[in-house]
């Protein structure tokens, strides 16, 4: 079967003091070749474990995730990531960091370069092959990030709050990156965000993630990232509905951020 | 204390002049010169590049004015050197008194030459005229009685210098002199010291540029110049490399596995605050005074410091990048290549700039206690011969080629990893 399929996942593992802690309970997750699915929760609620867990990086301790048939027992090119900064190779320039991949695979430099080539045009950063990583502006940075994780041709993409460190502006235009790779590669991406805005517009599926013990909330079913492949995104996000889903969730993650901290007196 | 009063008083004159003339000057109008808030804004705060030459050139200038520097114009007043007099007044046993001179002639020793004795006539009376050779810096007993009449006799003493009364214990001060009366009643002769130094505690700057070129040219101690500097130099470099070749497998050995890193732990943090100067004295039992036991001590002085910084240098590595790594299908093997050394790369460097200056600083050291050549040999044999000049030159030497290390190694770490900071 294709797709990535999560079956019952928990995790849950012992701290110094003899404590215990469920980071996740029983999630259960089919997504299917070709999604684009956010995961939105409030802070400590099990979305970069479950990311992890994924990856290949943390081990659950019931439940197993299986791509494409196949378990998942440890770190694979099948899955790439993109992390939030400072995954990139300072020592390696723009070519060499896209180039990565390939090279492990053990791919002929011309082939290499030919690809590196393409991909950075993709993500609009051709001439910048000879360029040091950390010459780079962070928007920029990002861009060599996805296009690194796109030279390896993973079957699923794992986004840890890729945008999270950008500026309002500059992340506007990565959205529509990120947008554009996904409908033009057609992977299955699976991102995690702190912004409902962003996890609203890009998430063709959104899970609302909750806390202690981590658990999936609820989904929601969202047309705009379809609508964002075709138009602006400033006009996606005055469309109807989006403003109501938006807050809506807002309000979700509010409420449960208020449980986690203790209601805040406020008129 | 006085050289101390001058130099502050040419910091603030320097201060106030350099101040009036930037004044006068059109001021530049960068950035920071319309800041309003500059105390306590360090980045306001740049070297005034004048206050460093004028720095320098004090330094130079207190330095050749004290020891009577040919360079300098200006000196500090020197020691007494020529002829002086002085008169006495001596009572003999019968109570009559007369007076007798004496000339002395106060020489400089450095010049090689000691005056000849002079000859004079001895006077009428009693008392007879003498005179007296003085070494310039030192004292000098001058027996005037010698020569008297009567002076064997119980009741002689002299009474007075240049009218000036005196007994046993006591001084008077004569121009260019201080005339000290021993208890016995002889006459001490001290003359005018002046402010400069002995050449004996600190010789002119041109007589240490006339031994480093004297050394440079016919070596110290059957080495050269060279020879002696290049020793001290290539020990330090096989004792860091040694240290380097074990230290930055071991650390990385620390920050890549649990067990190397339990077992390593207690050593390397035990050993680090060991100064390498206490291992000498275990290290000559061990190894004796030779090459071999010199560069044992380097290569322990730089072992700790390469090992802790290349374990820092794994331990730091950001963990997306090793995730990111193994994403991208790298194996262990390459990850370590490609990621792991590289990424250690900034902070080894740092280790090996911190190394070098503490084996720099070790094997002068240790060629103080013991060697045949090297910079710390030739600077400790010459003081034992108070060659001062010679020292000087050596510790200036020393700390040039300490600062160069540096410099190298900083180049090489912007040409090598010049992501660092980034």
């Amino acid at each position: 079967m294709k797709g990535l399929s999560i079956g019952n996942i928990s995790m849950r593992f012992d701290l110094k003091d003899g404590k215990s802690i469920q980071a996740l309970k029983d999630i259960t997750l089919e997504i299917e070749e070709g999604q684009i699915i956010t995961v939105l929760g409030p802070s400590g609620c099990g979305k970069t474990t479950l990311l992890n867990i994924i990856a290949g990086f943390l081990a659950p301790t019931e439940g197993q995730v299986v791509l494409n048939d196949q378990t998942v027992l440890g770190p694979g090119a099948e899955r790439g990531m993109v992390f939030q900064q400072g995954a990139l190779f300072e020592w390696m320039n723009v070519r060499s960091n896209v180039a990565f991949g390939p090279r492990m695979k053990g791919m002929p430099k011309a082939q290499q370069n030919e690809k590196v080539q393409h991909l950075l045009e993709v993500v609009g950063l051709s001439d910048f092959e000879d360029k040091a990583v950390y010459e780079l502006s962070g928007g920029m940075q990002q861009r060599v990030a996805l296009a690194r994780c796109l030279a390896n041709d993973p079957d699923v993409i794992l986004m840890d709050e890729p945008l999270g460190a950008l500026d309002a502006l500059t992340r506007e235009k990565m959205q529509g990156l990120v947008l554009k790779l996904w409908k033009e590669t057609g992977k299955t991406i699976m991102l995690i965000t702190h912004s409902v805005e962003e996890a609203v517009l890009l998430g063709e599926r959104l899970l609302v993630l909750a806390p202690r013990p981590g658990r999936i909330l609820k989904e929601y079913k969202l047309p705009y990232a379809e609508m964002g492949s075709g138009m602006d995104l400033r006009e996606v996000k005055k469309s109807e509905g989006y403003i109501e889903t938006r807050d809506e969730i807002l309000s979700i993650i509010w409420e449960m951020e208020e449980e986690i901290m203790g209601r805040v007196e406020n008129n | 204390m006085a050289i101390l009063l001058i130099y502050i008083i040419v910091f603030i004159i320097a201060f106030y002049a350099v101040h009036l003339v930037t004044k006068m000057m059109t001021a530049r109008k960068d950035y920071t010169s319309l800041k309003t808030v500059t105390f306590g804004d360090e980045s306001a705060v740049s070297p005034n590049r004048p206050a460093s030459i004028i720095s320098v050139l004090a330094i130079f200038m207190i330095w050749g004015a004290f020891t009577g520097s040919k360079l300098m114009p200006f000196h500090a007043p020197g020691p007494f050197i020529g002829e002086t007099s002085f008169t006495y007044t001596a009572m003999n046993a019968a109570g009559e008194t007369d007076g007798a001179e004496v000339i002395v002639t106060v020489y400089d020793i450095q010049s090689g030459k000691t005056p000849p004795k002079m000859k004079i006539d001895p006077g009428p009376g009693f008392a007879k005229n003498d005179t007296a050779n003085i070494v310039a810096w030192r004292s000098g007993l001058i027996k005037v009685q010698r020569n008297d009449v009567g002076s064997k006799e119980d009741g002689y003493k002299i009474t007075e210098i240049n009218g000036q009364e005196i007994s046993p214990s006591s001084e008077v001060f004569i121009d260019d002199a201080r005339i000290y009366m021993t208890a016995k009643g002889t006459l001490s002769f001290t003359p005018e010291k002046g402010w400069q130094m002995q050449p004996i505690w600190l010789p002119s700057p041109e007589a240490v540029w006339s031994r480093l070129v004297l050394v440079a040219s016919e070596g110290y101690k059957t080495f050269t110049l060279a020879e002696h500097l290049g020793w001290s130099l290539l020990r330090v470099v096989v004792g860091f490399l040694a240290g380097a070749l074990i230290g930055i497998p071991l650390g990385y050995a620390m920050g890549l596995s649990g067990w190397f890193r339990g077992w390593f732990d207690p050593i390397v943090e035990f050993m680090r605050p060991v100064p390498p100067l206490a291992l000498i004295p275990l290290v000559i039992i061990w190894f004796g005074i030779g090459e071999e036991g010199k560069i044992i001590l380097l290569f322990l002085a730089s072992l700790w410091i390469m090992t802790i910084s290349a374990r820092a240098g794994v331990s730091g590595v950001n963990i997306s990048k090793i995730h990111a790594a193994y994403s991208l299908g790298a194996s262990k093997r390459q990850i370590m290549r490609l990621v792991i050394v590289p990424n250690s790369l900034p902070e080894i460097f740092t280790g090996a700039r911190v190394s070098m200056g503490v084996c720099w600083g070790t094997v002068v050291a240790a060629e103080l206690v013991a060697a045949q050549k090297g910079a710390g040999m030739m600077i400790i044999n010459a003081s034992k011969f108070q060659m001062t000049d010679l020292v000087i030159m050596g510790i200036v030497l020393i700390g040039v080629i300490g600062y160069s290390i540096d410099i190298l190694m900083r180049i090489a770490e912007n040409y090598l990893v010049p992501w660092k900071g980034k």
